[in-house]
């Protein structure tokens, strides 16, 4: 019998592959999905005879379907835990995409370049802060006129891979964000309006004046929300941009760890914007009949030629020196 | 009891076949209605497990620290379908008794089809209209509110525009439509000689409607109010994006707050533990238990009214 199941495994193994393999399946993340679809619509323009279906229902729905292995590649914005691993059949790889960025959006009348600092947002989101006249919102704007109004704090409703890298910020530069409140992807929020997605939480920030929420980099760009600069681990100032969210990677690609599970908000160096992210798909080492030579060659082509597709969509492309980390592991796939 | 065929001599094959497939499509919807019920149970052992009834009752909602507890869902779902209610039952009704008493044939025609176009409008579309129009409106009332009103704890706070009362409006704008055509519907039942004998006796229109009308639809009134009532408590769109989904309990209508539906909708998706998800599926198990006992509630009392 066992003999019998080998020489199977074997036949299944040797068998030409790609021939076979006609549609992969992958679902999770929502905040890449502009960009996944361009690149399977690409990709696929390449390979007529093969289908990849993707459903952006979310990274902890994307994190469970690969986990069951219900889908042949999963898509998270925050990375798995040792606890969600340690559930898997298997070995499943981190494989850093593209980045993206977590702005603080704000509604104030004439105040065009709000600066903050993680500590001051960090107090804001606690309820600490709660009029824009508060002095360490001043001095960090001695020249903006604020208004002498409370502050409204809008946050995602809905659980979000962009909630998890703003309260992942916050934890690393408050303690007290840490230990009151954590990091996940729904978090219990001190003070604030729950807005369903980032329409939701920009449709409140426009609407309600003296407010602050958070909301995408590139939802923000496409329709013109204000938003404030933050400032750095060198103690600069800057504004989220495709360049400043590749400078935070670039930062951190030095201690990359091999399983790509890193965060890289307050990242180090001088024009790094420190609320960005790394989003990942999840992929097993070893796939069954042949699957996983079609997942390799598509995401040797997404390193590649993917690349140079992101920045028109408003995500910032993975810096070279990680590029080339990924492109080892991704030769390690079965 | 629906299969109690009539007595006759005796049953042939073709009729018996049919008495079993129809008796076996209606413990279909049993069966089915069983089966939900047992799914969430099962997916939501382990929050009954680790916080026993107490999920009920208590207040924290923390999905990193996992801890969690319904009541503000709860509270947040049945104070803005109550206050729904509270709104839309005396319009619906009204506008009802207005449209088969008093209004002319043709107007009355009209104004139905309007009503029940308003049935049809999706919820979600619903939801736009009160994030874009509904919520500004508030926010510009609310401070009126405050300052007539604000000796009473309902009506205090900063005004948001986002909440429970914004919630509770696009609720009975909601179910405004189904006690509004159902209440009609019932009092075009109400037989003509009762009200004409009425009339003869020299009553005014309002009294034929008090003393005839009403009374005689009163059952029928009382199923539409809970058929409205069960469509509120589960509204999900129109009332997450008003709501301020704030998982709170607090005296004021001005403040947000959230209901049970909107957060196993807006949750679900990334709820990435297995405590987080099973404690979202306890919240679906609660709703559904909520509105089998409004729906026994109803049943109960349109039984002791008919009886009476």
């Amino acid at each position: 019998m066992k003999l019998l199941s080998t020489l199977l495994a074997a036949a299944v193994l040797s068998a030409p592959a790609a021939a076979q393999v006609r549609s992969l399946n992958g679902a999770g993340a929502t905040f890449p999905y502009p960009i996944y679809s361009k690149w399977f619509d690409e990709y696929q323009k390449a390979k007529p005879d093969l289908r990849i279906n993707y459903q952006s229902i979310g990274s902890g729905g994307g994190i469970r379907q690969i986990t069951e292995r219900t889908v042949d590649f999963g898509a998270s914005d925050g990375p798995m835990t040792n606890q969600q691993q340690f559930k898997v059949d298997g070995k499943i790889l981190h494989i850093p995409t593209v980045l993206g960025a977590v702005v603080p959006a704000y509604n104030l009348k004439g105040v065009e370049d709000l600066k903050l600092s993680g500590p001051v947002l960090a107090d804001i989101f606690l309820g600490k802060i709660t009029r824009w006249t508060d002095p360490s919102i001043k001095t960090l704007n001695p020249e903006a006129a604020l208004p002498d109004a409370p502050i409204t704090v809008v946050h995602r409703a809905d659980g979000s891979g962009t909630t998890y890298c703003f309260v992942d910020y916050l934890a690393k530069v408050s303690p007290e964000w840490k230990s009151k409140v954590g990091v996940g992807t729904a978090v219990n929020w001190p003070v604030g309006l729950g807005g369903k997605g980032n329409e939701g939480v920009s449709g409140f920030v426009k609407q309600t004046p003296a407010s602050i929420g958070y909301v995408e980099l590139i939802y923000a760009k496409q329709n013109d929300i204000a938003y404030a600069s933050v400032r750095n681990k060198a103690g600069k100032f800057v504004k989220a941009s495709v360049e400043s969210v590749t400078s935070a990677a670039a930062a951190a690609a030095k201690n990359m760890p091999k399983d790509y599970r890193v965060s890289i908000t307050d990242a180090s160096g001088e024009a790094a914007y420190p609320i960005s992210t790394f989003t990942w798909l999840l992929v097993y080492q070893k796939n069954t009949a042949g699957k996983g030579a079609v997942l390799k060659d598509f995401l040797r082509w997404m390193l590649k030629d993917g690349q140079a597709m992101t920045a028109p969509l408003g995500y910032a492309p993975l810096p070279d020196a990680v590029n080339a980390m990924v492109a080892k592991t991704v030769e390690t796939i079965q | 009891m629906t299969v109690a065929a009539i007595p006759g001599p005796r049953e042939r094959a073709g009729d018996r076949l049919f008495r079993l497939t129809i008796a076996g499509f209606a413990g279909l919807v049993l069966l089915v209605v069983l089966a939900l019920a047992w799914q969430l149970a099962r997916a939501s052992t382990q929050t009954w497990r680790t916080f026993g009834p107490a999920f009920l009752w208590t207040s924290t909602w923390d999905p990193v620290g996992e801890v969690f507890g319904a009541l503000p869902f709860l509270y947040g779902t049945a104070v803005s379908s109550l206050l729904a209610l509270l709104i839309a039952v005396p319009l619906g009704v009204g506008s009802a008794v207005f449209l088969t008493e008093l209004a002319p044939r043709r107007a009355a025609e009209a104004l139905m089809f309007a009503v029940e176009l308003l049935a049809a409008v999706p919820s979600v579309i619903l939801g736009l209209i009160g994030v874009f129009v509904l919520v500004p409106a508030v926010r510009a009332v609310e401070p009126i509110l405050g300052k007539t009103l604000g000796f009473l704890p309902f009506f205090r706070g900063a005004p948001y525009g986002v909440g429970l009362l914004s919630a509770s409006l696009i609720l009975a704008f909601m179910v405004l439509p189904y006690i509004t055509t159902i209440t009609r519907e019932i009092l075009l039942t109400v037989p003509r000689p009762l009200k004409e004998g009425m009339y003869a006796l020299g009553a005014t229109r309002w009294e034929v409607v008090r003393g005839v009308s009403l009374p005689y639809a009163r059952s029928g009134v009382l199923g539409a109010v809970f058929l409205a009532l069960g469509r509120a408590l589960g509204e999900t769109m129109a009332v997450t994006m008003v709501i301020g989904n704030t998982p709170k309990i607090s005296a004021s209508l001005f403040d947000p707050a959230y209901s049970m539906a909107a957060v196993i909708a807006n949750e679900l998706a990334e709820a990435a533990s297995d405590a987080h998800l099973s404690a979202l599926i306890a919240i679906g198990l609660t709703l559904l238990a909520v509105t089998v006992a409004v729906n026994g509630a109803a049943r109960l009392m349109i039984y002791r009214l008919e009886r009476r």
